[in-house]
């Protein structure tokens, strides 16, 4: 069984392709994934989410079970996953810069 | 706990006296007659508006005869669309005390300041000598909100409100859930746990509305807060919210200003109905507070991730914090440090059990945090609602 991860990130679910980070992981640092230590490239922040496995293009983000969006890039093992490679199916999500969206993933309203 | 009994048969947790301005004009002299007063028992409401509109004309109903409401000031300019005569005739029908103030006809603002003032006085002589009366758990109406949700909400503050919310339901308290525009992304989950498939039907089509809503205003309700808390989406957003409601049946649909006429699991609808207008269904959470509290609740939970403060008139907020980091800044303003979890000292069910603890106490007369800390925030705007469906309420039972 592949138990062994990092205290820091928590599995919510047995379906997730991501980990919640619990408490700050900083950039450099290796953890342990499922009896497997990688090193992390960029900091994740209490909240931030980490893939649990590589993720391709277009496929489905599940958190709690449910999907969350789709990746509009392909991510890999480990990586922070955020608005820089994953974007919502339903609607943008917006920063005080602006509108993140990039359509790459259909809209549901287009979908029915 | 024991409770102010009003004439509908409803019992108050609080014997408050609200100061309602009716149109912004008025608001001035409101709000001296609420600092002048200087009583945590003395609030402050109100519609900033000048043309009628009859949610605002309900939700300021419902507002002040609440349970915890013992009498009412209201000022009006005197020129204003709001319908004083009706409210106050609603206020008085509901056995409590009621002066309206029109600033036009009493000598301008000093003086209605010192009229305000008399009134508020008399009102709370009034109903100082009140006898109160034994309250049990099923009496209570109890709903919750989150603000300021970040990566941690959905682990730990929402889950433990589920578990709190499921215990209220089996002793048949009311609860009430809501925020239909972050509850898109969920629509699936949540039909599957309503009472009748024509109660799912009416949930689904809110969400669609709720959908459309926002895909014409070109926001959800997704803030960059949520995304520096490390949120993504509105459906991450929404699935993290959704765990506030526990995994109770879903008894009925209601509308702000509907009162749960049965114990049990409601979701309330906060989008407006018929095409896009007045802007967004909420402007902030305080605006969501308000239609809780107008739908009966006596007691309101507030989830939070990035930190919130505030508090409200009339019902206490409890506030849940589910970031150990936040709580750690704002303890202060936090009841409930649900960020134990990510640490691991304590399961979402143990969180539960305190939220469930910390109702009890505040039901029987203990001041929430933004209370102690005088938070009395409140906003109404302008909107506009259908009657609810004949398959959205249970039959009444009781209550």
């Amino acid at each position: 069984m592949k138990t062994d991860t990092d205290k820091r990130l928590v599995l919510l679910h047995p379906n997730d392709n991501i980990f919640v980070c619990c408490q700050t992981i900083s950039a450099g640092e290796s953890v342990v994934l499922e009896g497997e230590s990688l090193v992390i490239h960029s900091d994740i922040h209490v909240g931030h989410k980490l893939a649990r496995c590589d993720i391709a293009l277009k496929e489905k983000i599940i958190k709690y079970g449910a999907s969350i969006g789709s990746a509009k890039a392909s991510i890999q093992r480990a990586e922070h996953v955020h608005l820089h490679n994953i974007k919502s199916d339903y609607m943008p999500s917006y920063q005080r810069s602006g509108v993140v969206d990039d359509n790459l993933v259909q809209t549901k309203a287009e979908e029915k | 706990m024991k409770a102010w009994l009003r004439k509908d048969g409803r019992k108050g947790i609080r014997n408050v006296v609200v100061v309602g301005y009716l149109v912004e004009c008025a608001h001035h002299v409101a709000k001296t007659i609420v600092n002048k007063a200087d009583s945590p028992d003395v609030q402050l409401i109100g519609f900033p508006g000048c043309y009628p509109n009859d949610y605002a004309l309900k939700i300021m109903k419902a507002i002040c005869t609440h349970p915890n409401v013992g009498g009412a000031v209201l000022l009006s300019l005197g020129c204003e669309g709001f319908n004083r005569e009706q409210l106050s005739e609603t206020i008085a029908d509901s056995g409590r005390p009621v002066e309206t103030l029109v600033i036009q006809q009493n000598g301008g603002t000093r003086s209605t300041i010192e009229k305000g003032l008399q009134a508020v006085a008399d009102i709370k002589t009034k109903i100082s000598h009140a006898e109160k009366v034994d309250m049990a758990i099923d009496e209570l109406i109890i709903g919750t909100i989150c603000g300021g949700s970040d990566g941690t909400s959905g682990i730990s503050g929402n889950p433990g409100v589920g578990y709190c919310f499921d215990r209220l339901v089996e002793e048949n308290a009311a609860c009430i859930f809501e925020e239909t525009g972050e509850l898109i992304g969920c629509e699936q989950v949540m039909i599957e746990r309503a009472a009748t498939p024509e109660l799912a039907r009416e949930i689904d089509d809110c969400l669609l509305k709720a959908a459309h809503y926002y895909e014409v205003l070109g926001y959800g309700s997704f803030a960059p807060g949520n995304a520096e808390g490390g949120l993504t989406t509105q459906e991450e957003k929404s699935m993290g919210a959704y765990c506030k409601s526990g995994d109770s049946q879903i008894v009925g649909l209601l509308k702000p200003g509907d009162i749960p006429p049965t114990g049990g699991l409601y979701l309330l609808d906060v989008v407006p109905d018929g095409e896009v207008r007045f802007g967004f269904p909420n402007i902030s959470d305080n605006a969501e507070i308000v239609e809780l509290i107008a739908c009966g609740c006596h007691i309101t939970l507030f989830t939070t991730g990035r930190g919130s403060v505030v508090g409200s008139a009339i019902s206490p907020v409890i506030k849940i914090c589910a970031n150990p980091e936040t709580y750690k800044n704002l303890s202060e303003d936090m009841d409930v440090n649900a960020g134990k979890v990510l640490e691991g000292s304590a399961t979402p069910q143990d969180i539960g059990d305190e939220i469930y603890q910390l109702i009890m106490d505040v039901a029987a007369g203990k001041l929430s945090k933004s209370e102690e800390l005088g938070h009395q925030e409140f906003i109404l705007t302008y909107k506009y609602f259908e009657p609810v469906g004949p398959a959205c309420l249970p039959t009444a039972t009781h209550r």
